[in-house]
């Protein structure tokens, strides 16, 4: 019977291909929420590897971890959208082209 | 296997300083809730006050503990207790004192509970980075920080120039830190373990091709060289320097800072060890190189266009930001020294260093809020005459700018001998050449400032400018710091930087 293990190298690949997809949003996308989005796409792709790592291994600090990296992307969400509220009510566009109030 | 102590009693010492502050900033809500509004002005002092003392506690009664370092690791590993960890923590507890201090002079915040306990509630989290020896401490340390900060930066709703400063920093604060959280699992996929001590003796003794071993270490360093605002993850730091509140940015280029290079070179250490430290397990691989040369590179990097770009900047606080990417490339000297284990000069450095430059850059925000709330200008031109204008604020600045330049007698003259000869010590003799090549640069722009106060004339020459009393305490004890630091107080600060730094080398 064919054993339903998934290999770790597949999940690290995984995790690898969805954090290089979230920096390129980060990187190439203008809307502050698009850019945040990706972010969380980041952070995910780090949960995932540190499940798959702490499956291999066999403890849990992996898994305790990814609880926290959660808790925090929460509070992360929680704070961002205010900013990016704050900064429509004032600009109407959450264009980070347009944060040029002063050069950089 | 290091072991972890239970000791009760001694784990919650251990985190003392945490759990008051904690209480501190419930106080400073309930407070808010209770008082009067006109009362409530007096909020920074009960913040102020409060963290001062705490700083001055643990700096005089010597909590520092006794043992090997399996009894430093308490509650499971999460936290090292040692005097690495105090010596931290009393230098981002003062500088949370500090600007809880200098916030009184901002109308907008300076009667506003929350905006203390924000406050506070970062200072826990910069002071748990100083402490934390577990790769679940450490991201949470850190981004305790960083989010409250995030808000802090953007406090001024209605400011548009701070929201930006806000939405700046979280953008690249989050990004950052998701990068360093990618590099800390694949740390822990290579392990097995998330204690830094044990992580780092395992990592030793693994057969891992060294490009896995850098990316993991490249990675990692993101989220840490953007708190120090190292090149090239400094962009957001004149932006936010210049739009968040000042007192926060104050804050952002002290507290933060300060706490990301204790747990920089706690980490470096601990996980990545030089060979001669872990020289009693069999087959050990030394991966201490690659972030010795990635130091190297940052901080040549790092000093270089910091002063190349603060040469051109017309505002004070911009060019202060500038200047503050600079001081953290000097400081990455003491980092890249550190793998050299003949000594702790490097690690010790660094403490003094940025002991000195907390008190310093505090000195230097405080006299600029003072100017900018009296003549509504962040201009380096219009601090034309403040010698006259008010001689104690001009005296105040010229010694925050010459302690940063290097100058004698203020602090930053032995903080940088500190670091140079430890760069020497480490055969580093070249990066200490552009160490002082930069410093000349420095001297430049800083001493220009100085000559703006001093000798231009300005048509408000005869306007005096008014320092109340939360002021005076905030650029006293920090000036008091500057000049103690530099003459009365250096050998017993150097001693017990001395002993900080060789609590760091203690790995089994």
């Amino acid at each position: 019977m064919e054993s339903s293990e998934v290999a770790i190298e597949l999940y690290v690949v995984l995790s690898a291909i969805l954090f290089i997809m979230g920096a390129l949003g980060v990187l190439l996308r203008r809307n502050a929420i698009l850019i945040f989005m990706s972010v969380e796409l980041m952070l995910n792709a780090a949960n995932l590897a540190l499940a798959a790592f702490a499956r291999q291994w066999g403890n849990g600090d992996g898994q305790v971890l990814v609880f926290f990296v959660m808790t925090v992307a929460a509070a992360e969400v929680a704070v961002g959208l205010a900013l990016i509220v704050a900064i429509f009510r004032t600009k109407h566009s959450i264009d980070i082209d347009e944060l040029h109030k002063f050069s950089g | 296997m290091v072991g972890f102590s239970t000791d009760a009693q001694a784990s919650v010492i251990a985190i003392l300083p945490e759990i008051l502050m904690v209480v501190l900033a419930i106080v400073v809500l309930v407070l808010d809730l209770v008082w009067p509004r006109e009362r409530r002005r007096e909020l920074g002092y009960v913040a102020g006050f409060g963290l001062l003392a705490l700083a001055a506690l643990l700096w005089l009664l010597d909590l520092s503990p006794t043992g090997g370092l399996s009894d430093q690791l308490l509650l499971g590993g999460m936290v090292r207790h040692d005097d690495l960890s105090q010596i931290f923590r009393v230098m981002v507890i003062l500088a949370g004192a500090l600007s809880c201090l200098i916030s009184m002079g901002v109308p907008s915040i300076r009667a506003k509970g929350d905006y203390y306990a924000i406050l506070i509630i970062s200072v826990i989290g910069a002071s748990l980075m100083s402490a934390a020896a577990d790769l679940i401490m450490i991201f949470l340390a850190m981004e305790t920080t960083s989010i409250s900060l995030y808000m802090l930066a953007g406090y001024l709703r209605n400011d548009e120039r701070s929201t930006e400063a806000g939405l700046k920093y979280f953008l690249f604060g989050a990004f950052t830190s998701a990068i360093s959280l990618y590099g800390l699992s694949l740390v822990y996929g290579f392990t097995g373990e998330t204690n830094i001590y044990r992580l780092g003796r395992v990592l030793a003794t693994t057969d891992l091709t060294e490009a896995s071993v850098a990316i993991a270490l490249g990675l990692m360093i993101v989220g840490f060289a953007f708190k120090i605002s190292a090149v090239p993850f400094h962009f957001w730091t004149p932006d936010v320097y210049e739009g968040a509140p000042t007192p926060i940015t104050a804050l952002l280029s002290t507290a933060s800072k300060a706490a990301a290079f204790g747990l920089l070179l706690r980490v470096l250490l601990a996980v990545f060890p030089p060979s001669s430290l872990v020289a009693a397990l069999d087959n050990v691989r030394d991966y201490s190189d690659l972030w010795v040369q990635l130091a190297v590179v940052l901080s040549v990097l790092t000093m270089t266009l910091g002063n190349v770009l603060a040469l051109v900047q017309t505002n004070i606080k911009r060019l202060l930001a500038y200047s503050s990417i600079a001081q953290a490339g000097y400081a990455l000297m003491g980092v890249a020294a550190i793998a050299t284990v003949t000594s702790g000069d490097g690690a010790a450095a660094v403490a003094y260093y940025m002991f000195m430059y907390v008190l310093t850059n505090t000195l230097a925000f405080g006299v600029v809020i003072i100017f900018a709330n009296t003549t509504g200008s962040e201009a380096i031109g219009d601090f034309a005459g403040l010698s006259r204008r008010s001689p104690l604020l001009a005296l105040a600045m010229t010694l925050a700018l010459l302690s940063l330049a290097g100058v004698p007698p203020a602090a930053g003259f032995i903080g940088k001998f500190l670091l140079f000869r430890a760069a020497v010590d480490a055969d580093l003799s070249w990066l200490a050449l552009v160490g002082v090549i930069n410093v000349i640069i420095g001297l430049y722009y800083y001493l220009t400032i100085v000559k703006v106060m001093y000798v231009d004339r300005s048509p408000d020459d005869g306007e005096p400018i008014p320092v109340s009393l939360p002021y005076g305490w905030a650029l006293g004890i920090s000036a008091a710091g500057v000049l103690l630091l530099g003459t009365f107080l250096v050998t017993p600060f150097i001693e017990w930087a001395n002993r900080a730094a060789d609590a760091l080398y203690v790995l089994l």
